[in-house]
């Protein structure tokens, strides 16, 4: 069983407690300045937009199947099994290539760092290897962010839907797209209207399969490829030696007359 | 001694001095202030031209090898050297390149320790990685050549087929695999760009770059030189090119057609006018060109042509990088100067290092005396000759 988050952007009042507990988590510095950006990076892992008196929280999705952790040529991102998708910066070689895959655009850059880090939210792993909740959910005073287990969330999810049918869309952005999501959201509204990519557009498709279907035939298309390089090789040189031979023996011929 | 001050060599010493500062600026400042680079925009013009272009750029050395060395194209023989030093170098270069667009650049071996094999690029690192090596070895009967030590190049000849095979075995895989880089990205990459064939896309057009790279580099020399163009090579070359673009424009239309997207890019719009600029540079003008056989057996006509498709490929990747982000992005992304002025001192420093080896080393093969002879008494005399003598091969 892993674990997730569910947002509820219907009990959501704005109140962006989720980021400065979220910062002081991550030793990040936080004040007004930094509560009045509206867009994540480096330093602001986890935001909540505000829009006509409405609120939506944007963080990393801890994709099932993450993107980011299938393209690191390092290795140095991955999914725990307790959900959480991790980061080793030792590991990073500062490629980037998680950032550009990222369905969600997730991982930010230490752009004026000399030693630059990626910079995500990891879904507090150290406080759920120590059975608590993460930060965020712990200190939201509407349970707008709840920590739970997927499955008991989901469920969790649907009969809210069902007692209130009215203040939802029934949907879950996070239960399929790109194969599911440990950061669950439901709303009255499209996550959409908040940067989110639409889920049609995201699809149901786990990322790393678009790399997968090319990169499971590298190990076939090697040793035949080669075979075949090395055949037309041996092909085009015999004949040069045959032909070679040919000539010697017609020379020796002509020098025997 | 006394440096002659020649045009190019002011124009050089210009790149190289502003090419320090970018790189001061790089490694004292970081990449936020080298470049334009964003959270949005993490991948910006290093990687567009520095890494697809130029590992694209150098395709020549495996498309020249396999041609000669495995299907016995005997009259390329003399552009192998050629083709070989600039493989080399581009690839060395784009190691260069990366040391400036990696964030972390002093831990690039965490890729031989911390593998991850799902990862293309970690694929396309290490083919790069191998294939350097192969080059460096192609490359080495120059050096000892140059020195007359014949026993290093006789153990080298000993591996040639094994250095031939795996070279094209790596180049085809990892050209490709550039494409692959982006197949993770259907969400995010331009539709006119996004397709499942980017790797056949990434591979055609390199075997076409390669023709074209070889045709532009020898024409380059040659009068570098002021040596005698073989003809009958460029001939060949500009042929085969002509049947690459086709294939490679071939490929391109039917995945409009199947992805039905054949309506869309006749529409104008932003990414339409990028989408045209590439297609015209790469396959319109070059191929009406070498339809004409006048131009296909004039060595002017296909050195332009040559020169307008590698434009065109160049506009292809740019537009796989950069221009097929921004309606995902919503907004323009404009390299800072200082990252255009540290990729111009790279590819400065590839032409300075090929005219350096090819004036030390034996790329090219020796003019008979006679030859050169005849040249310098009436040098209009040679030129005009092979054009007729080669004209039916």
């Amino acid at each position: 069983m892993s674990k997730a988050l569910l947002y509820d952007a219907t009990m959501c009042i704005g109140c962006k407690q989720c980021e400065s507990a979220c910062a002081e988590q991550n030793k990040l510095p936080y004040d007004d300045t930094v509560a009045a950006e509206s867009e994540q990076s480096a330093h602001k892992f986890t935001v909540v937009k505000t829009m006509d008196g409405k609120f939506m929280r944007r963080l990393c999705m801890h994709c099932e199947t993450p993107a980011c952790a299938s393209v690191c040529p390092v290795g140095a991102l991955h999914k725990t099994k307790e959900g959480p998708v991790v980061y080793d910066v030792w590991k990073c070689i500062g490629c980037r290539y998680c950032m550009t895959a990222c369905a969600f655009s997730q991982p930010k850059y230490e752009w004026n760092a000399l030693n630059p880090r990626v910079r995500k939210c990891i879904m507090c792993p150290d406080r759920i290897a120590a059975g608590k909740q993460t930060a965020c959910a712990e200190i939201c005073p509407t349970g707008a962010t709840k920590f739970g287990e997927r499955e008991d969330l989901i469920k969790e999810a649907k009969q809210r839907f069902a007692d209130n049918p009215t203040n939802y869309i029934p949907r879950i952005y996070g239960l399929t797209e790109v194969g599911g999501t440990s950061v669950l959201i439901i709303s009255d509204e499209n996550p959409e209207q908040y940067g989110y990519l639409s889920a049609a557009k995201v699809g149901d498709t786990p990322m790393p399969e678009y790399t997968g279907k090319v990169m499971e035939r590298i190990p076939d298309f090697i040793p035949v490829w080669s075979l075949v390089l090395g055949g037309i090789y041996w092909i085009s040189h015999r004949r040069e030696e045959v032909a070679a031979a040919e000539a010697a023996e017609e020379k020796a011929k002509q020098g025997g007359e | 001694m006394k440096i002659k001050l020649t045009f190019w060599r002011v124009v050089f010493a210009v790149i190289m001095t502003l090419g320090i500062y970018s790189t001061i600026i790089r490694y004292f400042r970081g990449l936020g202030a080298v470049s334009n680079m964003s959270d949005q925009f993490p991948w910006g013009f290093w990687i567009g031209f520095d890494c697809l272009c130029g590992v694209m750029l150098a395709a020549g050395g495996f498309c020249i090898v396999g041609a000669v060395y495995l299907f016995n194209v005997e009259s390329l023989h003399s552009v192998v050297r050629p083709a070989v030093l600039t493989a080399f170098l581009g690839y060395v270069l784009f190691i260069v390149g990366l040391l400036f667009d990696l964030g972390r650049p002093w831990f690039i071996w965490h890729q031989l320790i911390y593998m991850n094999p799902h990862s293309v690029m970690f694929e396309v690192g290490m083919c790069v990685m191998t294939y350097t090596t192969v080059l460096f070895f192609e490359f080495l009967p120059n050096v000892f050549e140059r020195f007359n030590l014949n026993w290093p190049t006789k153990i080298i000849k000993k591996i040639y087929p094994v250095l031939i095979v795996l070279g094209i075995l790596l180049s085809t895989l990892h050209q490709s695999s550039l494409g692959s880089l982006y197949l993770i990205m259907p969400s995010k990459l331009h539709p006119f760009w996004y397709s499942p064939a980017l790797p056949f896309f990434f591979f055609g057009s390199a075997v076409a770059v390669g023709l074209a790279m070889t045709i532009f580099e020898s024409t380059q020399s040659a009068k570098a030189l002021g040596r005698q163009l073989e003809l009958s090579v460029l001939v060949r070359l500009g042929g085969a090119l002509l049947v690459a673009l086709w294939v490679n424009a071939l490929l391109r239309f039917e995945d409009f057609f199947h992805r039905g997207l054949l309506g869309q890019i006749i529409k104008p719009s932003y990414e339409a006018y990028f989408l045209w600029l590439e297609l015209t540079l790469s396959f319109v003008i070059p191929i009406t060109l070498l339809s004409f056989k006048k131009v296909r057996l004039s060595p002017s006509g296909l050195y332009l042509a040559s020169v307008i498709s590698l434009f065109g490929f160049i506009t292809n990747r740019l537009n796989v990088a950069l221009i097929g982000f921004e309606t995902y992005v919503g907004h323009h992304y404009v390299p800072k100067w200082t990252e255009f002025s540290v990729t111009l001192m790279i590819v400065a420093m590839g032409f300075f290092l090929f005219g350096v080896a090819v004036k030390y080393l034996p790329i090219f093969p020796e003019e008979k005396p006679t030859e050169r002879l005849l040249r310098q008494l009436k040098p209009e005399a040679l030129v005009g000759t092979p054009v007729l003598t080669h004209a039916g091969d």
